[in-house]
């Protein structure tokens, strides 16, 4: 399969056309979609219109964007104009939003070509794609499986070559989770460099929007043509985005890579030889392993469901019935508000409403968000110690390898337990990516977590392309 | 206007006033839409300002400079502040959270004076984003109660407010009304908003106790829809009257907020403060901290103009009048005492163009049409004698009128010329000789007496004689 | 609100009003099994209580930016009646809702 970068520099140079790269991936969603259910929505019409008119300008000579003819799935969180936006929720099913998000317009000034919206878990809440209304996205590489969440649809839209690549939204792993089990790379940005302008709010203070694509490469071009300052996202870094192509050659040597000793337990021991083994090869790739502690580490699961709960019991709470999406109907507003919200949201959304709500009502905001936000400095605080020592840290993306459908629904706790390795990094706002890095059990794929200070997307990137270059498996690794 | 009513015994009234002003920026607190009042519905709104998934607030910087106004005349301190989401459902709320100012607001700890010189505290003025507007149908009368069903109009929703709250140092309804006259006065001096409670553009909620003297303060009582200057002191008489009542009957008051029915001058329960007020509030994870420096709160501050205290103040020294009297109070909130002085910098009498301006220049607004130097002429015809009062006073509607003119023409072209002293004095004799009974009274100290005398000069005289030459002549003629 | 206790414990009482807070209707089956699911995660959540928090300084936000602003500039409204097009209920260019009443509880 093509990568992006390959599409773009082939479909500007007039070598390859646009509309054909769009068929090879329509024609891979008409063999696998019915069995993946990757996409809530596939806007065919749409994509080829628009890649018939990116060929017509490469056709009359015209300059096209960095991304051009390169074919992208949305999240189905991420608003597009006049396209159905559901956050696979039933109550915004049939919502068209009247603007795009900063990210989709950004996309079509690049001129990608956007297939469709993915499913996802309702709002972001989930770590396997199980939670949406309207049914699972199931692994490409083992469809009894699941793909990992929130943002399953795309991930497995880029695994099933559906997509050349995909954005997801990550608030606590819903990124590189999903990468490391689809065998893909993920990136999660440092909170701020991409605009969350359009993304449709989990937890404002923990989203972050990143790509999904098959090499590092296709994910750097993708973040370079999404990230950079948006006026309309006050939480918006003003700096232009980050020019990572440079990083991808320049390898590791004299990079100081932290192994964290105090690593949560609970790994699958494949998931640990892979770790160990992306260690050996960043040393004998010339960078040297130095010994982290993260003390703070194993509270990040308390902070982190105490926090996102709570910011998103008030964001979700502007789904009343009043002015879009899903109203049932009541003899007042206030019976109208409680029937509305309990048939539109599923119960995972309904179990975080509930307990955000708790956290913040009076009587409980000390002993539980307040304790949080505190928590939440002492993670960060961790890791600016280790950062002291290091350039970049290396953990397992997620304990386990894709396990099956059904496998964690009964236990929500279980199932929060997959993003332990992920969720600090979104509470300090720092950089992370998953890169795949082997197998490990039932022959799965097996994730690395590279993860870097704030604004540190340079050097992970030098360091996530050097794990890809020496993967297992991997051509001259 | 009611003089304060007081209250029976030695009960004590308290008094708290939280006055909300929209403030006059072209767009919204946190977005790009209108900030315009009265126009069709709905036709002002944006993702923001419709709480659409997706949509982030970006702070308005001009709304920031004009809190900062109104903190500033304020004399509060400017300081750096954050944002907090308060959660609560309401159909005009459209996130369902107001976002508004909590434990750190943008301006805290100023005062304002009355203009009899009692301070009132200014606790914080702070910076939130209006609602929509709801309107009730079906029931009675468009009440809330018993209606069928409403209708909303967002246009308002996400208009920039500030939120002004006083500490308790009211207490007497006079001086609520005092309060929320000066406070009116000075945001519009400082072009923060045009503060019109008749349109809602200012509103306020009055926070009212009762107590006796060196006991704690009562439980205080929220009163809203309050939509005048008047209903201000009316809803506090009433209501300090019902809680003194309520207590003195061996009752307790309950915390609760209160609905002002201006009709039936009551105040009524609207709701009960209960744990229904659950505003979970925290931080808004949207916004970042404003954190105003010293050189943007000067040159804030250096920019103001002079506030209507120190206005009335100069307008007084230069007219003589009371600084606190109602021509220069009137004079000052209408801002046009500058053009007083105008009228006295181009050769006018000051005393009598504060006169002239009060009386004559109601709807002229700031910047009247007449120019400075043709009223100066009026108050100098009348001054020297030229016209009288009562002619001068019909120059001036002319004038109005007009938009201008050359005063001694139309003074001339009216037959306002004054009369020759001597005319005058044949006139009053002639009054004297035909009324003697009246002038054998005046003359033994009957003053009034002179109004007969006078009347009948005047109607000679075609109203062309000086009322007070009149009067003068005939006390010569009385002591001689 | 009533107490937890220190154990975790948390009252289907409790949970109704959170409930009601969230405007979320439950049934009494989804009451008592919400209650029995916040409990065990703020059992779990109590991991916390070993930390010694008194003297950090809570962190709402990562990056730290102040003094966003924008230019009081309008830009076009939306168009109402692509709006109003998705509103549950619309008349008279607004949006309809049901009586306002009991917003109180």
């Amino acid at each position: 399969m093509r990568g992006a970068v390959e599409i773009a520099r082939g479909v500007a140079a007039g070598e390859l056309r646009a509309a054909d790269v769009l068929e090879e991936h329509l024609a891979a969603v008409r063999a696998r979609e019915g069995e993946i259910h990757a996409f809530n929505l596939v806007t065919d019409d749409a994509a080829r219109a628009r890649a018939a008119a990116i060929d017509a300008r490469v056709a009359a000579g015209a300059a096209v964007g960095p991304m051009a003819g390169v074919v992208v799935a949305l999240k189905d969180n991420m608003c597009t104009r006049g396209v159905p936006t559901t956050c696979s929720s039933r109550i915004l099913e049939g919502w068209r939003p009247p603007y795009d998000a900063t990210v989709v317009r950004r996309l079509e000034a690049a001129d990608a070509v956007v297939i469709g919206k993915t499913n996802l878990d309702e709002f972001a809440m989930g770590s396997s794609t199980e939670n949406s209304a309207f049914g699972p996205t199931r692994n490409p590489h083992d469809p009894t499986r699941v793909p990992g969440g929130s943002s399953g649809g795309s991930a497995a839209a880029v695994a099933a070559g559906m997509a050349t690549v995909s954005l997801g939204s990550d608030t606590g792993g819903s990124i590189r989770q999903p990468a490391a089990l689809c065998g893909l790379v993920g990136v999660k940005p440092t909170y701020g460099v991409v605009s969350r302008q359009g993304l449709v709010a989990f937890a404002s203070s923990l989203d972050q929007i990143g790509p999904f694509a098959r090499s590092v490469a296709d994910a750097a071009l993708v973040l370079e043509a999404i990230a950079g300052h948006d006026p309309l996202d006050s939480t918006s870094i003003p700096r232009p985005a980050p020019a990572l192509g440079p990083a991808l050659a320049e390898g590791v040597r004299g990079m100081r890579i932290g192994r964290v000793v105090d690593l949560p337990e609970g790994c699958e021991p494949e998931v640990l030889a892979r770790l160990e083994e992306s260690f050996a090869a960043l040393v004998a790739a010339g960078a040297t392993v130095v010994d982290v502690t993260l003390p703070s580490l194993s509270y990040g699961l308390t902070a982190y469901y105490l926090i996102a709960p709570a910011e998103a019991s008030s964001n979700l709470a502007r789904y009343d019935g009043v002015r879009y999406g899903l109203r049932v109907d009541a003899e007042d507003v206030n019976a109208m508000y409680a029937a509305t919200r309990a048939a539109g949201f599923g119960d995972e959304v309904k179990r975080r409403i509930m307990l955000g709500t708790y956290a913040l009502s009076a009587g409980y905001y000390d002993a539980y968000y307040g304790k949080a936000l505190k928590v939440r400095r002492l993670i960060a605080d961790d890791f600016a110690r280790a950062y002291a020592s290091c350039d970049a840290i290396l953990t397992p993306t997620s304990p386990t390898v894709a396990f099956p459908l059904g496998a964690k629904t009964s236990d929500p706790l279980t199932m929060y337990l997959c993003d332990v390795f992920t969720i600090p990094t979104n509470l300090a706002g720092h950089a992370a990516m998953s890169v795949p890095f082997g197998s490990g059990a039932h022959g799965l794929p097996v994730g690395v977590q590279v993860l870097a200070p704030a604004l540190g997307e340079h050097a992970m990137f030098r360091v996530a392309a050097e794990l890809e270059r020496r993967a297992p498996g991997a051509r001259g690794g | 206007m009611s003089a304060t009513a007081t209250l029976p015994g030695d009960w004590q009234l308290v008094v708290g006033l939280e006055v909300h002003v929209e403030l006059a920026t072209r767009t919204k607190l946190f977005s790009a839409s209108a900030n315009r009042f009265g126009d069709d519905p709905n036709t002002h709104i944006d993702p923001v300002t419709l709480g659409l998934p997706g949509a982030l607030p970006v702070l308005n910087r001009h709304a920031v400079e004009l809190a900062m106004r109104i903190g500033l005349a304020l004399r509060c301190t400017v300081r750096p502040c954050t944002f907090h989401r308060k959660n609560y459902f309401y159909p005009d709320l459209p996130k369902a959270y107001q976002i508004s100012q909590y434990d750190q607001p943008l301006n805290v700890d100023g005062h304002l004076v009355l203009p009899g010189g009692v301070r009132i505290g200014i606790e914080r003025a702070h910076l939130e984003e209006d609602t929509g507007k709801s309107t009730h149908f079906g029931g009675a009368s468009g009440r809330i109660h018993g209606s069928d069903h409403s209708l909303i109009d967002y246009n308002r929703a996400g208009v920039p407010l500030v939120e002004i709250v006083s500490r308790p140092d009211i207490r007497t309804s006079e001086q609520a009304r005092q309060y929320v006259a000066e406070l009116r006065a000075i945001i519009a001096a400082v072009g923060a908003s045009d503060a019109k409670m008749e349109e809602g553009s200012m509103r306020v909620d009055v926070n009212v106790s009762v107590h006796r003297p060196g006991t704690p303060f009562g439980t205080r009582c929220e009163i809203k829809n309050v939509n005048s200057i008047r209903g201000v002191g009316r809803a506090i008489d009433y209501e300090a009257r019902r809680q003194v009542d309520v207590l003195e009957s061996g009752g307790t008051i309950r915390q609760e907020t209160r609905h002002w029915d201006d009709a039936a001058g009551r105040t009524n329960t609207l709701r009960t403060k209960e744990d229904a007020d659950d505003y979970r509030y925290f931080l808004e994870p949207d916004l970042v901290p404003l954190v105003p420096d010293a050189a943007w709160i000067e040159r804030v501050r250096a920019a103001l103009p002079p506030l209507p205290a120190a206005r009335r103040g100069a307008l007084a020294t230069l007219t003589g009048a009371a600084p606190d009297g109602e021509a220069v109070s009137v004079v000052v909130e209408r801002g046009q005492d500058d053009y007083v002085r105008a009228v006295a910098d181009a050769g006018g009498d000051a005393a009598r163009a504060l006169t002239y301006v009060q009386q004559g220049y109601a709807e002229a607004g700031p910047t009247p049409a007449v120019p400075a130097a043709d009223l100066a002429a009026l108050t100098r015809l009348e001054r020297d004698g030229a016209v009288t009062a009562t002619q001068a006073k019909v120059l001036l509607a002319d004038l109005v009128a007009a938009g201008g003119g050359d005063v001694a023409a139309m003074a001339r072209a009216k037959g306002f010329e004054a009369m020759d002293a001597g005319d005058l004095e044949a006139l009053v004799d002639a009054a004297i000789a035909a009324d003697p009974d009246a002038f054998a009274k005046y003359r033994a100290g009957e003053a009034k007496a002179a109004g007969a005398l006078v009347g009948r000069v005047m109607k000679a005289s075609k109203g062309k004689a000086d009322g007070k030459l009149v009067t003068a002549i005939l006390e010569r003629r009385a002591r001689a | 609100m009533s107490e937890t206790d220190r154990a975790g414990e948390l009252s289907p009482e409790v949970v109704a009003k959170v409930a009601r807070l969230a405007r979320l209707a439950l049934g009494d089956d989804e009451v008592s099994r919400m209650t029995a699911q916040l409990a065990g995660m703020l059992a779990h959540f109590r991991d916390v209580d070993a930390l010694d928090l008194a003297d950090v300084r809570p962190m709402s936000q990562p990056y730290e930016l102040v003094n966003v602003l924008r230019d009081d500039e309008p830009a076009p409204s939306l168009d109402r009646d692509e709006v109003l097009a998705s509103a549950p209920a619309a008349e008279d260019g607004r949006f309809r809702v049901p009586p306002i009443v009991g917003l109180e509880g």
